[in-house]
């Protein structure tokens, strides 16, 4: 089923939403990745609002989906999508990377939040989520679990142990949403280590996979949709995204993947994300007295 | 003041029944496999080695063979363990720990997982393998993880009850566990408790505190001191982690001097945990048998013991030097 154009208009108000959050937070923070969830705001939105089985009031059941965020840099933009499905106290989103608050710089597993798992440290979240699948199936669980991954984490040798162990095993309740943004913290990834064509590469270990625009969130939903009725083999949809994507002066740019903005970058920012000057300027002296 | 425990019963000296503890642990599997459902076993193709392979052929639902790729392996058991299933994960200590030290601290200690990594194959009693597979280093990889607990079995009795033991603990467990057939010290109405020494052997002159396989030898020891007149008390720390520091405690006020025993690095494994202990709650010499910052080499696990002083002639010979120090006839050699 095709999105209906309300849904469509409620998913972008969200991927808004989750970029002005991570400049925000980020701001507030004065450290963190701003760069990676700008640009994985659309599929995450897409994922969060049309198909992530979790909200406040399924929270605690053990059936629900389950989510793993490989990159957990990028997790400001998750602790927004958390935030505005009622799970994470927006009253928090400015407390991110601060002393005392549980939106920690990397994800830190707390189910009362939604946060599904403990990550940070590329390379090991697909495996997770391959023993979630798997468990959910012995248990005859209708769970679907989902895991965000990026060309950078890509180049993590376990990546492809869990790759290999999904096909082998029957994990084909699993999808992978790989950010393909061409860049990593060192600059960008053909020049500091090429991981080439994913799609051919995760075909070759078994699972459905596609190439899709990660900022059409008609596509995405559609691909979902898709990966939701493969039956056989675990899915991957490589998400072909801009880094910083809405910011102008953070598209594309390796300097912002893990740099907070200044007042100014910030307000900047802000205005070019559709808010009013006035108001932006109110938010960056918000966050700065944070 | 607490009361001093009893002694732990034992089998007689003359019994030479020999089981490896890896065997037990195999055992302690199927036992747990028929009782509960929520037990799942996860291997990195060492499942022949290992002795998972019996839960393998009984509940192959169950059973997870991950290939060899370890790292994965414990991945994906932190992610069975997140969904509510008690996952244990299995290969040789050298891979199951080193290889996926990280995994382990990452996706099982930091968010608290019911995973239980039994490996085997640790220490030098692996033997001819030699010193690629002579995994010398888990007990401090694995002890300096919060949330971790750290057991090592003497023989095969305590190994069985050791697995029991991890599968009903909420978090993470390590379990130590040999390949080489070793005696069999406890008789089978020995019951482990976890975080607790057993007491052996009565004794006051010194303390022998050991773990896993050098536990047969410090028995051994024991009984050649006792026939020069030494009464050697002798502790078996099957749980490295939380510490029994009362025990130790004991041991230093009314022993006055500490013996540890372990086929690893002294650095960073039992020698190091008992010493802390040593130094926190009543100062008296330590001395330690083991591996002081050197690999193995191929050989029989017995020569290899020998040679390394991690028999009951070796032990018994740094008991005596211990001795020395205690009396306060020689300092401590610098090494």
């Amino acid at each position: 089923m095709a999105l209906t154009p309300e849904q469509k208009a409620t998913i972008e108000a969200a991927a808004l939403r989750v970029r002005r959050d991570t400049v925000r937070m980020v701001h507030a923070a004065t450290c963190g990745h701003p760069g990676g969830p700008l640009g994985m705001a659309d599929f995450m939105a897409t994922l969060f609002l049309q198909h992530l089985r979790l909200d406040a009031s399924n929270k605690g059941a053990p059936d629900r989906d389950r989510f793993v965020l490989g990159n957990g840099h990028t997790c400001a933009g998750y602790y927004s999508l958390l935030a505005q499905k009622g799970l994470v106290p927006e009253d928090e989103l400015l407390r991110f990377r601060k002393f005392g608050s549980p939106l920690q710089g990397h994800p830190h597993r707390n189910l009362d939040l939604g946060i599904d798992f403990s990550t940070g440290s590329l390379g090991n979240s697909v495996s997770v989520a391959v023993g979630m699948a798997l468990a959910a199936k012995l248990n005859g669980w209708d769970t679907r679990v989902y895991s965000a991954s990026s060309d950078g984490e890509s180049q993590e040798g376990q990546i492809w142990e869990a790759a290999t162990a999904a096909a082998h095993h029957g994990a084909t309740n699993l999808t992978v949403l790989v950010d393909f943004n061409n860049v990593q913290i060192d600059g960008y990834m053909r020049d500091v280590m090429d991981v080439r064509d994913l799609r051919a590469k995760y075909e070759a270990f078994g699972w459905h996979a596609v190439d899709v625009d990660g900022h059409d969130v008609e596509a995405i939903d559609a691909a979902l949709c898709e990966a939701r009725d493969e039956t056989s083999r675990p899915s991957a949809l490589i998400c072909h995204t801009t880094i910083g994507k809405g910011v102008s002066f953070m598209e594309n740019q390796p300097g912002w993947h893990g740099v907070a903005p200044g007042d100014d970058d910030a307000r900047k920012a802000l205005v070019e994300l559709g808010v009013a000057d006035a108001d932006a300027v109110a938010m960056v002296a918000a966050s700065s007295a944070t | 003041m607490s009361t001093p425990p009893d002694l732990a019963p034992l089998r007689g000296t003359t019994d030479a029944q020999k089981v490896a503890t890896r065997n037990a642990y195999g055992e302690a599997l199927l036992e747990l496999g028929a009782s509960r459902d929520d037990i799942v076993v996860l291997d990195a193709d060492l499942s022949g080695s290992t002795k998972t392979k019996a839960f393998g052929k009984a509940h192959p639902d169950r059973f997870f063979n991950i290939g060899v790729a370890e790292a994965n392996m414990i991945g994906i058991a932190a992610g069975m363990a997140a969904q509510g299933k008690v996952a244990f994960a299995s290969s040789f200590a050298m891979f199951a720990t080193g290889k996926a030290f990280e995994q382990i601290r990452q996706s099982v200690c930091v968010p608290e997982l019911n995973v239980k990594v039994c490996a085997t194959h640790a220490g030098l009693t692996v033997g001819e393998d030699g010193k690629s597979h002579q995994m010398l280093e888990d007990i401090t990889l694995m002890r300096v993880l919060p949330h971790m607990t750290v057991l090592v079995p003497a023989d095969a009795v305590e190994a069985r009850q050791c697995v029991l033991a991890a599968a009903e603990l909420d978090g993470p467990v390590y379990v130590r566990l040999s390949r080489a057939s070793t005696p069999v010290v406890f008789s089978d109405d020995y019951r482990f408790q976890l975080g607790k020494a057993a007491l052996l052997r009565e004794g006051a002159d010194l303390a022998i505190v050991a773990c896993g396989v050098t536990v047969a030898a410090a028995l051994e020891a024991a009984e050649t001191l006792a026939a020069d007149g030494i009464q050697a008390r002798v502790l078996d720390m099957a749980t490295i982690k939380p510490l029994d520091e009362d025990a130790i405690a004991r041991a230093a006020r009314e022993c006055g001097a500490i013996l540890t025993a372990e086929e690893h690095q002294v650095n960073g494994g039992l020698g190091d945990a008992v010493a802390q202990a040593v130094a926190r709650t009543h100062p008296a010499p330590v001395e330690m048998c083991g591996m002081h910052d050197e690999f193995g080499q191929s050989g029989t696990g017995g020569e290899l013991l020998a040679h390394y002083g991690l028999d009951g002639d070796g032990i018994a010979a740094r008991a005596k030097a211990l001795l020395e120090r205690k009396s306060g006839a020689v300092a401590a050699e610098a090494r």
